[in-house]
């Protein structure tokens, strides 16, 4: 935690990006978490992310529950609108921003407890409606703003710092997004923002319901031996399945991979993605697949990380709808309001 | 026993078997009065079944125009063997039984005092079709013919109605008209006709429209600006957002794109429901949830957000009986204080109390502009009662001049001339703070919302004086709700009085009756109906100018007197309760009733020889 305010005063020298932003100008509030906290790189990774997509900050609408997690949004893109909502409702939340007003980007910012625990019910009808979001989970196993308690992602075996070990089976939620047909799956580290940023770009461009689960270590509550959501447990254990790479129309694309290892797709944004296999028996486009590849390593007790499934021809809910392309908080009187001919027909079939 | 005699005015009530098709039949029946010129009120009367259990359908026919609930049964149309001793026993002395007499039923199972009038209709119909599902529709036309012989009314009527429905479908026109005829043909060859009881034409219908609330609070959303609907299926509320899916379907797609000008999401629950609705709200569309008491108590705490985060919402609120699972298909007035302190911490929410489906379509449309200008849940609470039945009432009205009132949404423009934006700052004095949609300007305006507590530039703040700020901000805010509510609605005793009443809802109709009855006794009173909360102070002073206030409600706990007494600190002992809570539809004959008697009490109590001078 940052208690000094870093001065409003943009140094010359930052860079600016095609929409006229420098990086700084996609930063919020100081943070109020703890030192080391692996949120804060994860926000930073949004802020990284945004700058690099020229995204103009106040195109984004973010949204969140209740929780530490939950907190973040509020210390980036400080020039967007947010949404702390209520504990475990930050999807429905989110689904009706995004209803009324198609054009925006929604950000979802949520918890392990916030989406698995409590939230469980919301993240996975969410997932299921193909809502357009970038949907992230900043997963640490547990309660941190309650002091410490077990939320349901943690694994079973695991060790809390008071020493409890937790018997419930733990929720994994990329599986449940896997199977509730999220469109974009990936996991991420905190501690990998190489890693984590294209991830976050991918999921911002991506057209349909995106999901990444973030491992984020709590410092103060789940950071120590016996856990299996530390930064020690994840950097020995993770496993990275893909890496992405964004080709913009100056790149040239070079074809520096063996066929078959590289997959190609165009975003919803309009911008290339490419998915580059970092496993030989891995393919990111394949759902059951990528469910079943997971679920082995995992029962080794590996952390898969990447973009574990990727749908190129992703639709959303709008879709779905058959919603006008104009955002429907646009509309008004002229265009909803039958008027009192149609009325008057109304009232003589009625009679 | 002489037969009850009285034209344009009984009660008629068919027992039917759930799912045999009855309900459009009963309609038809219903409509073909109307088209008489003589008014009707129907209900529906079901169980929490689908198909196979019993299910009532009770008319009133007045000339007079009550059409409140009347208590007792005049003629009933036993279609149901199931429910046959209690459908029997449900008539008047002197009333009617219509049953199917193709099976012999013993003589023991009839009543002396009721006269039995059987048609084979089981017989006439198998005799004319082959098909089962035909036999069993058309049985239900057949009676409804014989019907119209008994009761004297024309079959040019009928067949009028018949043409409407089914235009260009030459077909069924055809068959229904025939079994029509079945119907008619065996009474007028086998039975004295017409009864005691009869429609004889009048002209009291005027332009008046025959609809439900349900369907006519979706027209109004539709009418209103609704774009987003948010609902999970619960009964008495669910045709709402079916009824807003069907007009929306005629009104709200581009004739060029097919595009949808409306999005409605069936959520996974009621929290999910609101949240949508909270969530479109905060982005700047209208939008809905319909539900009922179970609902709302899901909702609560997405209802104390929106109330202190400030979001337009409009919440549907269907009544049924309650607590808990209640009597899902019964009709009451018990969750005033449910809706009107929803969530933890202090809260008030505004109310809309329509008594009518013209009402309906007119609040629903107020209830979204007024979620708009206030910022804030506007609750619209109407019942199944009013909800699930169709009722005469005046037609809807719209003037093509009106738009919609967006509230204080403050522009792009206005923030680039460097207007001042603080979210929860009182600018106007009105309580009403500003609010700027996402996305409007790229540096300015930006705010995070949130339930905890902030100051008038929406940042975090735990201070005392910013948390008071708030609160008391909210508190001007609802003062102001009480100016822009539809305001009461008084009706004056033709003469002088101590003694008022005071009724919402679905009470109306019943209560106008009472009135008339008490009236026509020599007791005036003088009637308020309630159309809002917050009460306007015409309310205070109603209570004021009165020594004794009956406060006529559909619940046990008299939710509206705690209301009253809380928000106007109104002496307890000067409202008079009268409860009626048994899931039925209050009458008239209730409430003058028990009007009559506690008069009664008092002027015996104060030696005075009669109401009058009690009054």
């Amino acid at each position: 935690m940052t208690y000094l305010a870093k001065p409003a005063l943009h140094h010359p020298t930052l860079t600016h990006n095609r929409v006229g932003y420098t990086r700084r100008d996609y930063e919020g509030r100081i943070s109020t978490l703890c030192a080391g906290c692996g949120h804060d790189s994860i926000s930073a990774a949004i802020v990284q992310a945004c700058w690099e997509l020229d995204i103009e900050p106040h195109r984004v609408a973010k949204l969140s529950g209740i929780g530490c997690s939950s907190k973040t949004p509020d210390y980036f893109l400080g020039a967007a609108h947010g949404f702390n909502t209520v504990h475990g409702r930050m999807p429905s939340v989110l689904t009706g921003a995004n209803l009324a007003n198609r054009d925006l980007l929604y950000l979802g910012v949520s918890g392990d407890g916030d989406s698995a625990s409590i939230g469980l019910g919301q993240f996975a009808n969410a997932m299921r409606r193909g809502v357009r979001m970038a949907y992230i989970v900043e997963n640490n196993g547990v309660y941190g703003l309650t002091k410490g308690q077990f939320s349901a992602t943690a694994d079973r075996g695991s060790k809390s710092k008071k020493g409890v070990v937790n018997n419930d089976s733990p929720i994994d939620l990329v599986g449940l997004a896997l199977q509730l047909g999220a469109t974009y799956v990936a996991r991420g580290f905190s501690g990998d923002k190489a890693q984590l940023v294209p991830l976050i770009k991918g999921a911002l461009g991506h057209g349909g319901a995106a999901f990444i689960d973030v491992i984020s270590p709590c410092v103060a509550f789940n950071n120590h031996g016996g856990s299996t959501k530390s930064y020690d447990y994840v950097r020995q254990h993770n496993e990275a399945v893909s890496r992405i790479d964004f080709i913009t129309t100056r790149d040239e694309i070079t074809a520096d991979y063996p066929p078959g290892e590289v997959v190609e797709v165009e975003q919803h944004d309009g911008r290339h993605l490419r998915l580059r296999k970092l496993r030989q028996d891995y393919d990111p486009t394949d759902r059951y697949a990528a469910l079943s590849y997971m679920n082995d390593h995992q029962a080794r007790g590996e952390v898969v990380t990447g973009l574990l499934y990727l749908d190129p021809l992703a639709t959303d809910m709008h879709s779905a709808l058959h919603t006008t392309d104009t955002p429907l908080n646009t509309l008004g009187v002229k265009q909803l309001c039958p008027g009192d001919k149609a009325l008057d027909k109304l009232n003589a079939s009625l009679r | 026993m002489k037969p009850i005699e009285a034209i344009n005015d009984f009660v008629i009530k068919f027992a039917n078997v759930n799912g045999s098709g009855s309900a459009s039949a009963n309609e038809l029946f219903a409509k073909a009065i109307l088209r008489m010129g003589v008014p009707v009120s129907p209900r529906n009367i079901f169980p929490s079944n689908i198909q196979g259990l019993p299910t009532w359908y009770e008319a009133r026919v007045c000339e007079q125009g009550y059409q409140g609930r009347r208590g007792g049964v005049d003629m009933m149309v036993a279609m149901n063997p199931q429910t046959w001793d209690a459908d029997l026993a449900e008539i008047e002395p002197g009333g009617y039984l219509f049953y199917d007499s193709t099976r012999p039923i013993p003589a023991s199972r009839f009543r002396a005092d009721v006269q039995v009038i059987g048609v084979p209709l089981t017989d006439i119909s198998n005799t004319a079709y082959t098909d089962p599902r035909q036999r069993q529709l058309f049985k239900n036309i057949i009676y409804v013919g014989a019907l119209s012989v008994l009761l004297d009314v024309e079959a040019a009527v009928f067949e009028k109605l018949f043409a409407e429905q089914y235009r260009g479908k030459e077909l069924l026109l055809d068959s229904n008209v025939r079994a029509l005829h079945l119907g008619r043909d065996y009474v007028t060859q086998h039975l004295p006709a017409p009864l005691g009881i009869r429609v004889r034409r009048a002209d009291r219908v005027g332009d008046q429209i025959f609809t439900d609330g349900n369907s006519a609070a979706a027209l109004g959303c539709v009418y209103g600006g609704a774009t987003v609907a948010a609902w999970y299926p619960i009964t008495p509320s669910s045709s709402v957002p079916e009824a807003f899916q069907k007009y929306c379907d005629k009104f709200r797609v581009d004739a060029v794109t097919g595009q949808n000008r409306f999005a409605i999401v069936q959520a996974e629950d009621e929290l999910a429901s609101i949240g949508m609705v909270v969530g479109a709200g905060w982005n700047g569309a209208r939008a809905f949830t319909a539900t009922s008491g179970p609902g709302v108590s899901l909702m609560t705490e997405f209802i104390g957000l929106a109330y202190f985060a400030e979001i337009p919402v409009t919440i549907i609120n269907v009544q049924r009986g309650g607590p808990s699972t209640g009597m899902p298909t019964r009709t009451q007035q018990s969750d005033l204080l449910s809706c009107a302190y929803a969530s933890h911490g202090d809260t008030k929410h505004v109310m809309l109390l329509p008594e009518d489906p013209h009402e309906c379509f007119e609040f629903a449309a107020a209830a979204l502009d007024l979620a708009d200008r206030l910022q804030t849940p506007i609750f619209f609470m109407t019942d199944l009662d009013i909800g699930m039945n169709q009722r005469l009432c005046q037609p809807f009205v719209w003037d093509d001049q009106r738009d919609y009132d967006r509230g204080k949404v403050m522009t792009a423009e206005e923030l680039e001339a460097g207007k001042d934006f603080g979210r929860y700052k009182d600018v106007d004095g009105d309580g009403i703070p500003w609010r700027t949609l996402p996305g409007t300007h790229p540096t300015k305006g930006s705010y995070f919302t949130r339930g905890t507590t902030r100051d008038p530039y929406a940042r975090y703040s735990e201070r005392g004086p910013d948390y008071i700020y708030n609160m008391e901000r909210l508190l001007r805010k609802f003062a102001t709700a009480a100016d822009l509510v539809p305001q009461p609605v008084l009706r004056p005793a033709a003469l002088p009085t101590l003694i008022g009443v005071l009724y919402f809802g679905s009470t109306s109709p019943a209560m106008q009756e009472a009135l008339d009855q008490l009236a026509a006794e020599g007791i005036a009173i003088n009637a308020m109906r309630l159309r809002a909360f917050p009460f306007p102070a015409s309310v205070k002073a109603f209570l004021d100018e009165h020594t004794t206030v009956f406060l006529v409600e559909q619940n046990r706990d008299a939710q509206m007197h705690s209301l009253l007494v809380n928000e106007l600190s109104v002496d307890p002992a000067q409202l008079v309760k009268v409860l009626h809570y048994d899931g039925t539809p209050i009458t008239a004959r209730f409430i003058a009733g028990y009007i009559r008697k506690v008069l009664q009490a008092r002027s015996l109590a104060q030696g005075k020889p009669n109401l009058k001078e009690a009054a």
